[in-house]
């Protein structure tokens, strides 16, 4: 981000700079959404097929009537976590490389948590009757069980999710404006409206970073809680392998952990896609590279300490779980093992690593992948394996499951790809803010880079 | 007037030979899922009669527990259900409203017992065993839980007819279908709250277990323990 400093020099050339995304759709571009488009559809038809001829079409079946569309829905709320988490943890700390991140990473949270929280509904076996889940005024008086977890998530989900999206739309509001300044035609109306009139007067900012303070600070306990509430739908059952008080803590770590794998990834392809190398540097990399290779280690901390207690408890109906980890579901389980944590910390440990943007995003891969297989280990052998032995049973998805899988993905692409056409997908008022504090100095022989910055609590208003 | 329907099943007298199953099946309107289904793990059938294997072979015994729905009295079931489709009825039995269930499948994952079945598909009773479906109980669609109801429809009709006479329910009017059924006489049925009923009389048996006690569920199915020995 440093070297030529064009903020100073050209405030409209590190806009044009930072808003590439939002250039006129190419060909290429269509083509890329009308593929993804396909794959959506063809899930979409998947999912009324499924609908109209009843669950009976995916895998599941007694006891494992849970399988991968929970599993998925959980690897999606949590992949949110990076987002507005980091974000917001980042904007209390002043971290000060933050700045070309927030913007990706908070609309990652947005779509990953659109996307997840469809699975539910698409999981449930009367679709059509959803709202029976939703308090609304009825003849028969009826009210939600609000005893059943399902219902906590139900509002920990649609809580993050407006919270994520008026953070996401907040923070985007000076950029917006900066946007208006500079477009024209339907995108200056469309900038016009959104921007709110910001118009970058001392006070109006004075109000803005007060309230983006207190959003940040909002936003961390509904975040915490939210993947806690998640481990909780698990560990509120009487269910061997899930009934376990180290859920709720262990679900947030692993919901960070993937959440930072996840956002590596977009910013590698967003810095690819959108030539965005001037700011998007090996900084922003190796500082995600040493988050990551922090919650490794947490998440194999939490793991083993999950693991010891049912292993030298020995709990008959806890044991058998954890024995068919190491036969049935030993792919699985060595998939979470080495993905998890066996190749990404020791690779995370070294800063030849983190500071190379391909062998980053192959940690960060592997970590989305092991944390899928975890998903997927913690919702099903434990059902799979649970109490009476005569009922045991296995699962495998079907096609129908593995197509809505894969367009939910294909719809995370398509959301991503639409909001980074016409939204800054980088924070450029942040991004400009830090320019502005960085000065080079010259050091004996080299140039290094000062940054001033304003006090702690002087970014709170009162300064 | 209240009361604490209660099942026992002695497994001494059990010989696991499925008529219960059937009997179930033809009273309560179950389908038939058919061998493929069945082969992966989507039998509907609300009884189940595991069988365990006691000793090697050739020394090898088959045991047999039948387990229908055990009718807790802190049912894990109910509290799960997001919108009350399984609920605490007046009797005490954990009921189910099929219309009310959207199929989360939680109250099935929560029960320790996993006697909850499931509609994977909806149902079709070719002609003309359209014909044997009682009109006593309805037919579930696609979607939605079911279970053991400890046949509730003919817990109310004795309801009913014991009203219509003026007088307290007989110990022994109201039998569920597989303990009508069951030829080594192994299943009973009746009211707990009742002293001098057949069932509080045998559930003195100092044979009696409840299944996974330890999960604190409190069954309302107890079981007389097998002993083992000369006769078996």
């Amino acid at each position: 981000m440093s070297g030529d400093h064009l903020a100073r020099t050209d405030a409209t050339a590190l806009f044009h700079e930072l808003t590439r995304s939002n250039l006129p759709a190419t060909r290429r571009w269509y083509l890329v959404v009308g593929l993804l488009a396909l794959v959506v559809l063809w899930g979409l038809g998947c999912f009324v097929y499924m609908m109209k001829a009843g669950m009976g079409v995916t895998g599941l079946n007694r006891p494992v009537m849970w399988g991968v569309f929970i599993a998925t829905f959980v690897f999606w709320i949590g992949l949110s976590h990076s987002g507005t988490l980091i974000s917001a943890i980042l904007r209390l700390t002043n971290a000060t490389w933050r700045a070309p991140i927030l913007r990706g990473a908070e609309a990652m949270t947005a779509f990953t948590l659109m996307v997840g929280g469809l699975f539910p509904l698409i999981h449930i076996g009367r679709n059509w009757r959803f709202y029976y889940m939703i308090p609304y005024p009825n003849s028969r008086e009826l009210w939600p069980n609000l005893r059943s977890p399902l219902m906590w998530d139900a509002v920990a989900i649609n809580t993050y999710l407006l919270g994520s999206l008026t953070f996401l739309y907040f923070g985007m509001i000076p950029d917006l404006a900066i946007a208006r300044d500079h477009a024209t035609g339907w995108r200056k109306r469309f900038y016009t409206v959104l921007a709110l009139g910001f118009r970058g007067t001392h006070n109006e900012w004075r109000r803005y970073h007060v309230a983006s303070t207190i959003f940040a600070i909002l936003i961390i306990p509904v975040a915490v809680s939210v993947h806690s509430i998640v481990g909780w739908d698990f560990a509120m059952a009487k269910v061997p392998g899930w009934h376990s008080t180290i859920f709720a803590p262990y679900f947030v770590t692993g919901a960070i952990f993937s959440g930072i794998a996840g956002v590596v990834l977009v910013m590698a392809a967003l810095r690819k896609a959108f030539r965005l190398e001037k700011t998007l540097t090996t900084v922003q990399f190796e500082n995600l590279g040493k988050l990551l290779c922090m919650m490794s280690l947490l998440w194999g901390y939490f793991y083993f300490a999950e693991f010891l207690t049912v292993w030298y408890n020995r709990n008959p109906e806890e044991w058998e779980v954890f024995r068919s980890y190491g036969g049935h579901y030993l792919p699985l389980w060595l998939s979470m093992f080495v993905c998890n944590f066996a190749i990404p910390f020791p690779m995370l440990c070294m800063r030849r690593v983190r500071r190379s943007i391909p062998a980053l995003c192959t940690a960060s891969f592997l970590v989305v992948v092991g944390m899928y297989a975890e998903r997927i280990l913690i919702v099903v052998p434990s059902l799979a394996r649970r109490n009476d032995p005569f009922i045991w049973n296995n699962y495998f998805p079907t096609w129908v499951e593995l197509s809505i899988l894969a367009s939910a993905v294909a719809m995370f692409l398509l959301l991503y790809i639409v909001f980074a056409k016409l939204f800054p997908i980088v924070a450029v008022s942040d991004v400009q803010e830090r320019l502005f504090q960085a000065t080079d100095r010259a050091v004996g022989g080299t140039t290094v880079e000062s940054l001033a910055r304003p006090e702690a609590h002087g970014e709170g208003g009162r300064g | 007037m209240k009361h604490k329907w209660a099942m026992a099943i002695d497994l001494d007298r059990c010989t696991g030979c499925g008529a219960c199953v059937a009997a179930c099946v033809a009273e309560n309107n179950i389908p038939t899922a058919g061998e493929a289904e069945v082969e992966k793990g989507r039998s509907m059938q609300w009884i189940r009669v595991a069988r365990y294997w006691d000793g090697e072979y050739p020394e090898a015994n088959a045991v047999y527990l039948p387990v229908p729905c055990m009718q807790c009295e802190r049912a894990p079931c109910e509290t799960v259900c997001p919108v009350y489709a399984t609920y605490h009825n007046e009797d005490g039995l954990n009921a189910m409203v099929y219309n009310r269930c959207v199929g989360t499948r939680y109250c099935a994952n929560n029960c320790p017992y996993s006697v909850r079945v499931f509609n994977w598909r909806d149902h079709a009773w070719e002609k003309p065993l359209d014909e044997q479906l009682s009109p006593d109980l309805s037919v579930r669609s696609r979607g939605v839980m079911e279970k053991c109801t400890f046949c509730i429809q003919r817990i109310r009709r004795a309801r009913e007819q014991a009203a219509a006479e003026v007088r307290p329910i007989r110990d022994g009017e109201v039998v569920p279908a597989c303990v009508q059924t069951c030829p080594p006489g192994a299943l009973l049925f009746g009211d707990l709250d009742d002293p001098h009923s057949e069932i509080a009389r045998k559930l003195k048996d100092p044979r009696r277990f409840r299944l996974m006690e330890h999960l604190g569920t409190e069954p309302r199915v107890v079981y007389l323990k097998r002993q083992k020995g000369a006769g078996l």
